[in-house]
């Protein structure tokens, strides 16, 4: 298949129906993955600290330094972490936080240093805001933040913090996060060192489909200069406990029902541009096939299913998605907003053989560690 | 190949054969089996999505069958068993009406005065547009007579006078037959004149004998639910129709589930819509639901994952494909009903692109769903139905019983 220009993206995007949508994708998927394999990760998230000076909108996570609930993670206590980690089979973990004011770079490199001295651990973490917030912090450049961060012990960078690489949303849901530029930037900096990364992009908050398709678009081009990527992880806007969605305000883990209310046929995404409505299923297998069809050199798209759910997760490896994400052991960030799964590593397997594929689990670079007698 | 074949089935109108059937559930590709099935959904219902307000009263929990997998029952006697009175069931009905006054009126801001809202609240005419469905369903009661049904209905009818009574499984007009010593047919035409209007269709479970035996062994025959289907079918009761998939049967079970009722339905025409039940291994809904209560009894989680233990469910696309081969098969069946409350909101928006027409109600806070500890989520606004229906494409109607629409 030719690969698609914005324009065909667009047209496609806003015109095509679902099925056919899916149908598409399904098709580029069972090309790049022939063997019927669905792979999943066994790591732990790790959240090292929830202050956060950026106070996204959309975040529920994040807290004051001076909130009662604000913390940061002992070393003990990271340790253990690890160590469960390890003995549940897992490979990675994946260590994220807030943007810390009091945190700097000597306190990260110890943090690697000492977890990579203990234990054989793959370390996933740090996404594009925080390396830029220590490379700030310690006025030095992205790339020499990156390095030291690397011989530490840092393995690879999660695609986090993207939300719609679009400067214009960005102002609206994030306005004190990186820009697009920074993100991507960071990204090309830990690609030409050697580094993977992921990338990730949340979406059903306040953006176009002009702005999904921008997204695709840089995540595409870097790609092509990179080939750093190792997978494309879309997920939707999780409207709970958060300012956008309207924090505290009882709303529980659904969009605002007076805004969705302003929605008149054929007008839905006009409308959620006011409405902020939780993306639905139907959005999210559209964005999911589009990612998929459109990324064609990003070899693999997770299906979310802390943020959707196991069956709509199942569904998502008939639009595009050849991989089951993490299982998860620890999930701070979503759960915050009111969407709490526990699934475990048996879980995901049946989950995945249930839907007609061989469950594998693989490591960070998509290697297969173990496909049999799961 | 073999789709080819059942495309040209289906694009002329031919009915589909069981082996067709079954190669469908064998088949991998839900593209096609779902276009097909939004084809057939079209030509039967146009480009329309149901949905009703409805309200669910579950009389009691006592129930002398105690089936394994039944969580919502209890003995008499035993901690948590409860009983309504006909008084309270009227209560709570008209209690259910006002909390949807003020919801509405919250949606719709218009609480600028509080005069306003309060006429509304004591202007009866106007309350009683608000829930034009309630659903009745309930446990085999050891000590209440069959009279004290027929009592429960009329009085229903009396004090709401335009509301549609839908009640009772098969299983509980069997029940009703045994303790009256009445008939099928005159147990079924002394509910109809009590204000019986229409039935659910819990109950039917799978009808494979041997694998009936090891899931609910407690329950009626397949065969006996038919006899009570056709029997209230033939005194002017219409019936809905269920299927519980994903436990033990096979696919050739489901298909000649399906079949039955087709027969039955060429013979009675009396099935208004059929409903693919997603079997929930673990915590015992298949209790209540297979009382055909359709009550959601989730488990603290959100709605969509059917944890705890979510890998035995069915997969996302088993579900979706039954819908679309149900849509393809049940030719003779006017309506097939992703019931949200079972599915999950996200997979019955789905289920509309794969040949469902109706996702039924938006339930308003009832007991059984709460004690069973769900989410506040449970109830879906009429707002949010809309929106989740016009996203696919398809226009929403609010229906009545009948699947006329309402108008609002
Ligand atoms: S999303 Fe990240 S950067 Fe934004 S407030 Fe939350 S923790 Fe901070
Ligand atoms: S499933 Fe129905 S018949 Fe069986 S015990 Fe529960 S309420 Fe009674």
């Amino acid at each position: 298949m030719k690969r698609l220009t914005k324009k065909q993206a667009l047209t496609l995007f806003k015109s095509a129906d679902l099925l056919g949508l899916g149908m598409m994708a399904d098709n580029v998927r069972k090309k790049l993955h022939p063997e019927r394999i669905v792979s999943f990760i066994i790591d732990r998230n790790i959240n090292y600290t929830n202050v956060c000076i950026n106070k996204c909108k959309f975040c529920a996570f994040y807290r004051n330094e001076d909130d009662p609930e604000a913390y940061i993670l002992s070393k003990r206590n990271l340790f253990n972490k690890i160590k469960e980690t390890i003995s549940l089979g897992g490979t990675q973990i994946l260590i994220q936080g807030g943007l810390h004011p009091k945190l700097d770079i000597d306190y990260y490199v110890d943090l690697l240093k000492s977890i990579k001295e203990r234990f054989p651990i793959h370390i996933h973490g740090f996404s594009p805001p925080e390396v830029c917030y220590m490379a700030d912090k310690a006025n030095l450049p992205i790339k020499k933040t990156l390095q030291i961060l690397n011989e530490a012990g840092l393995d690879s960078i999660p695609g986090g913090g993207a939300e719609i690489l679009s400067d214009r949303i960005r102002e609206q849901i994030s306005p004190k996060k990186i820009g697009k530029d920074r993100w991507l930037e960071v990204m090309k900096q830990a690609h030409r060192i050697g580094m993977k990364t992921t990338a990730t992009m949340m979406f059903g908050s306040v953006e176009e489909p002009e702005d999904i398709i921008e997204h695709l678009d840089a995540i595409r081009r870097l790609q092509d200069k990179t080939n750093g990527f190792t997978a494309f992880i879309p997920w939707s806007f999780q409207p709970g406990n958060t300012e956008l969605g309207g924090r505290g305000k009882g709303q529980g883990a659904r969009g605002k029902e007076f805004k969705i209310q302003n929605s008149k046929p054929n007008s839905s995404l006009a409308t959620r541009h006011l409405s902020l409505s939780t993306a639905t299923a139907v959005d999210y297998l559209r964005v999911l096939a589009l990612s998929r069809i459109y990324l064609d050199n990003v070899p693999n798209i997770q299906a979310s299913w802390v943020t959707q759910g196991i069956k709509m997760a199942q569904i998502a490896l008939r639009f595009g998605a050849n991989d089951f994400g993490s299982t998860m052991i620890e999930e701070n960030v979503v759960a915050a907003a009111g969407v709490k799964y526990k699934v475990s590593v048996r879980d995901i397997i049946s989950a995945v053989r249930s839907s007609g594929f061989h469950p594998a689990q693989r490591d960070m670079y998509y290697k297969i560690i173990k496909n049999s007698n799961l | 190949m073999l789709l080819n074949k059942i495309e040209n089935k289906v694009i002329t109108g031919h009915r589909l054969t069981t082996d067709d059937a079954l190669s469908l559930f064998q088949n991998d590709d839900i593209f096609t089996i779902g276009r097909l099935a939004n084809i057939v959904a079209g030509r039967k219902n146009g480009n329309k999505a149901y949905f009703i307000q409805n309200h669910h009263i579950n009389p009691t929990n006592i129930c002398i069958n105690r089936c394994k997998f039944c969580a919502f029952s209890r003995s008499k006697g035993e901690k948590g068993a409860y009983e309504l009175s006909i008084g309270e069931i009227i209560d709570k009905l008209k209690e259910g009406q006002e909390s949807r006054v003020k919801s509405q009126e919250l949606s719709k801001k218009q609480l600028k005065s509080k005069k306003k809202n309060f006429k509304l609240l004591t202007h009866n005419s106007k309350l009683l547009t608000l829930f034009s469905e309630v659903h009745i369903v309930g446990g085999l009661h050891p000590d209440w007579d069959f009279g004290f049904y027929l009592e429960m209905l009329r009085a229903i009818k009396t004090n709401f006078p335009t509301i549609h009574t839908k009640a009772f499984t098969a299983v509980e007009i069997d029940y009703f037959s045994n303790i009256s010593g009445l008939p099928l047919t005159e147990t079924l035409q002394e509910l109809n004149n009590a204000g019986l209007d229409s039935m659910p269709g819990g109950g039917a479970e799978i009808f494979d004998t041997r694998v009936r035996n090891r899931i609910c062994p407690e329950k009626i025959s397949g065969r006996r639910w038919l006899q009570v289907m056709e029997a209230a079918h033939r005194v002017g009761i219409s019936t809905n129709a269920t299927m519980l998939y994903g436990h033990l049967e096979s696919y050739k079970n489901r298909v000649e589930h399906m079949l039955k009722l087709r027969d039955l339905q060429d013979r009675t025409g009396g099935f208004q819509a059929f409903i693919p039940l997603a079997f929930h291994p673990l915590n015992t809904k298949l209790g209540v639901r297979s009382q055909g209560s359709e009550v959601s009894k989730r488990n603290k989680t959100n709605p969509q994952s059917l944890t705890p233990n979510p890998c035995l469910y069915t997969s996302g696309i088993d579900d979706l494909k039954t819908i679309a081969i149900s849509r393809l098969f049940l030719d003779n069946f006017q309506h097939i009903k992703a019931y949200w409350i079972m599915l999950g909101e996200k997979i019955a928006q789905l289920a509309l692109m794969f040949g469902a027409d109706d996702l039924d109600g938006t339930i308003i806070e009832e007991k059984i769903t709460h004690s069973a500890g769900a989410l506040s989520g449970s109830a879906l606004t009429r707002a949010q139905l809309i929106n989740l229906i016009e996203k696919t494409g398809k226009i929403p109607v609010e229906r009545d019983s009948f699947y006329n629409r309402v108008k609002r």
